[in-house]
């Protein structure tokens, strides 16, 4: 546990705290600390688990079930295509393949400049405007292979600005 | 106890209100296999779908459901043999074995694997979906347990037994769907992991994921070599070794082991039971000087290597409470490779010291550098009451056939029924109150046995005996859930205990993560209930051995008198500390 900061030892605690008269706070208490850092490295959830008693592998097998934590560091744009039945069938496999390609990482990784992470999403429920892309909260409708360079683009750019 | 009406396979039984399909059937006679439910709902996650039936409540429609976790209902009507429920149990074990390693022949767990029999039960066709395998982790890193994920079937059971018996809860799911595995938080090795190694979770292990690290190897390698192999077996293995060769649980095979024993080559076959009253000689004088000359209170055993872990790992500041004392075995190996190796004019490096255990834990801890001298490791190799019964087996002796034999009686052949009861819960404590109370009193124990601090499951006892004006208060704990209670009390200042005892797994060495399997669908002859008693009959038979033997105590033992007066000079003498005891360390790193 050494890796953790004061700071992140107190904010972590204090949203543990936050959940304290909950039956089952665990969800709560993850989505809180994803929110605030981005992640969950195993440093946060043994101090979760000190807090809690919850069982380190108990967390650890949460944090690892859903896809909405992540165990890395996220980039500062996160890209989520889903690959949700109705998308998939409207083409999202070839579009999260030219993401892919043009930022070199694979689904679930983050490129080496931390300004983009890539992810493959289960059914976002956008199923009338398939194949749906998010990024960064930002729903993008009806994606065609084409759209993604300009796409890349624009957050690349607001990224340097 | 309110009693429902159902129907299975179209007869009327009375059932009690609030079991499940699978429990009520077992009681009525029936027999649904199940792979990931245990005893009492031990582990019920439904994971394994090989108890599917048919259920019909009232006037609605059949479905299948999971046995093992739905409840009866008054007028529901169970069908177990109907073609749906039949085809859908070998569907469900169908699709189990497309994602396991199928090579049974090898896998060590053969003859006892649950899967092979539900396989066999539900008529299981070969190679019914080939596919894709969820990728594989290996893991035996450490001396005591393996992992292997290509023989998981997620039942859940090793996370269940772990967080029942300690609420360690190492391990766990992890990941999701097809990637889903069981193994400790980011998938490390048992050494990476707060693990205690007691290896509780290779007992309830349907199938060969979870197994002990087998070292026959090392012992045949050790006589090939032409060392002098000597071996000494734990008292808590006579208890459970008959099981391995279809004997009823509980029935004693001290004389027919021994006979084994001596047929596999070893050059002398001694009792751990031994060690365990020069333990008690160790551990009692330890406590008197505790209590006399205001040493750290409460004194806490050390004989279960399970619970050394855990107190180095969870308890670090009281390691201080623990006795410095060595276990049995590691005593009595130190003692042959000096005393003994000695007196037989032998090089200590040329001879080999096998113990038999009830335990995984023992594995390990024969490898801790403090129990390693010049004359090299006090144990060099460690089986388990699972790989003893394998070697007699593969060596052609028939063991039920086997004529009783005694231990070899030169020099360290003799033993109390003191030294017997170790095996047990509380047995550590009985052992060392008959001595201390012979320490100050300097007479025996009227009633010879305290039967107050006697049990065979987890939970805590505590006793305040009265000897001659001093009294003296103790308490038992065995598994870590009921070890923490007693701890705590410590931290906080709020122990009243002299002495504890804590023995690593649940009703103590009985129930070793050693010892044989008890498989309810593997004991065909045994009672339903045997789950619920195994353990006390376990313990009877080492209790019962205790009753036949003329010596009781630990002291009146004439072999160890004869030990300290010809070389330890007296219990906790310069030497005796020097060979019988050890240290802990809080910052162990546990593995190389």
């Amino acid at each position: 546990m050494a890796k953790l900061s004061g700071e992140a030892i107190k904010v972590i605690t204090e949203i543990c705290d936050r959940y304290k008269d909950e039956e089952t706070p665990l969800m709560m208490i993850l989505s809180d600390i994803q929110k605030e850092y981005g992640y969950i490295p195993l440093e946060v959830q043994e101090l979760v688990s000190e807090k809690t008693g919850i069982a380190v592998a108990e967390i650890y097998g949460v944090v690892t079930f859903y896809s909405f934590f992540s165990l890395k560091p996220k980039g500062k744009n996160v890209i989520g295509c889903c690959l949700g039945t109705a998308c998939y069938v409207k083409g999202a496999q070839q579009v999260i393949d030219k993401f892919s390609e043009l930022l070199g990482i694979k689904p679930g990784e983050t490129s080496e400049d931390g300004l983009f992470t890539l992810d493959a999403l289960r059914c976002i429920g956008a199923c009338g405007i398939a194949p749906a892309v998010q990024i960064n909260g930002t729903v993008y409708p009806k994606m065609s292979v084409d759209q993604v360079p300009g796409l890349i683009d624009l957050y690349k750019n607001e990224g340097a600005a | 106890m309110e009693l429902i009406n159902i129907n299975i396979e179209g007869h009327p039984y009375q059932v009690e209100k609030g079991m499940t399909i699978l429990e009520a059937a077992r009681k009525c006679g029936f027999e649904i296999p199940s792979l990931c439910a245990y005893n009492h709902g031990e582990c019920s996650l439904a994971s394994c779908r090989v108890c599917l039936v048919e259920a019909q409540e009232g006037q609605g429609p059949k479905r299948l459901v999971a046995s093992c976790v739905y409840p009866v209902s008054e007028g529901m009507n169970v069908t177990i043999s109907s073609p749906k429920a039949t085809s859908a149990r070998r569907t469900s074990v169908e699709l189990l074995l497309s994602n396991h390693n199928r090579n049974c022949q090898e896998c060590d767990k053969n003859g006892m694997c649950e899967l092979l029999h539900v396989s066999k039960l539900t008529g299981a066709r070969e190679n019914m979906y080939p596919g894709a395998k969820t990728p594989v982790t290996v893991d035996q890193l450490t001396p005591s347990i393996k992992r292997d994920t290509s023989k998981c079937i997620l039942c859940g059971r090793c996370i269940a037994r772990c967080d029942a018996a300690h609420g360690l809860s190492v391990l766990g799911f992890e990941k999701r769907g097809f990637n889903t595995i069981v193994g400790p938080a980011e998938n490390r090795s048992f050494k990476d992991s707060p693990c205690i190694l007691c290896g509780q979770c290779t007992t309830v292990c349907p199938t060969g994921a979870l197994m002990e690290v087998s070292e026959i190897d090392k012992v045949d390698e050790a006589f090939r070599l032409g060392k002098h192999v000597v071996v000494q077996v734990a008292p808590a293995v006579r208890a459970s070794l008959g099981e391995e060769f279809g004997m009823k649980i509980g029935t004693p095979v001290t004389g027919k082991m021994i006979a084994a024993l001596k047929r596999l080559g070893f050059e002398r076959c001694y009792d751990v039971n031994f060690g365990a009253d020069l333990t008690i000689m160790e551990e009692g004088t330890e406590l008197l000087h505790r209590l006399t000359d205001g040493g750290t209170l409460p004194m806490i055993t050390s004989c279960s290597p399970g619970w050394v872990n855990y107190a180095e790992y969870y308890y670090g500041d009281l390691l201080d409470h623990l006795s410095s004392c060595k276990s049995p075995h590691q005593m009595q190996g130190a003692i042959i490779k000096s005393y003994w190796a000695k007196q037989k004019g032998y090089d200590p490096k040329d001879v080999f010291v096998v113990s038999v255990m009830p335990c995984t834990a023992k594995k390990f801890e024969k490898d801790r550098p403090e129990m390693e001298n010049e004359n090299g490791k006090d144990v060099d190799a460690v089986l388990t009451t699972r790989e003893l019964g394998k070697l007699i087996k593969r060596s052609g002796i028939n063991f039920n056939k086997l004529p009783d034999e005694e231990w070899d009686q030169d020099i360290m052949g003799e033993y109390s029924g003191a030294g017997v009861i170790f095996g047990v819960t509380g047995g550590v404590m009985e052992a060392a109150l008959r001595t201390v109370y012979y320490k100050l009193t300097n007479k025996e124990y009227g009633k010879i046995e305290f039967s107050e601090v006697r049990g065979n499951d987890a939970g805590i006892r505590e006793a305040s005996i009265d000897i001659d004006g001093t009294t003296v208060n103790v308490a038992i704990a065995s598994g870590m859930r009921s070890a923490r209670v007693l701890l705590d009390e410590i931290r906080e200042g709020k122990s009243k205990y002299h002495f504890i005892e804590i023995m690593g797994c649940p009703g103590g060495c009985i129930n070793g993560g050693g010892q044989s399997y008890v498989k309810p669908c593997f004991l065909p002859n045994e009672d339903d209930d045997i789950l619920d008693t195994y353990k006390a009959k376990r313990a009877n038979a080492l209790y019962s051995e205790d009753e036949r033997q003329v010596i009781r105590q630990s002291h009146n033992n004439s072999q160890i008198q004869e030990l300290y007066k010809q070389f330890l000079g007296e219990p906790n003498s310069h030497l005796a500390h020097e060979l019988l005891h050890t240290t802990y360390n809080k910052n162990r790193e546990r593995f190389d």
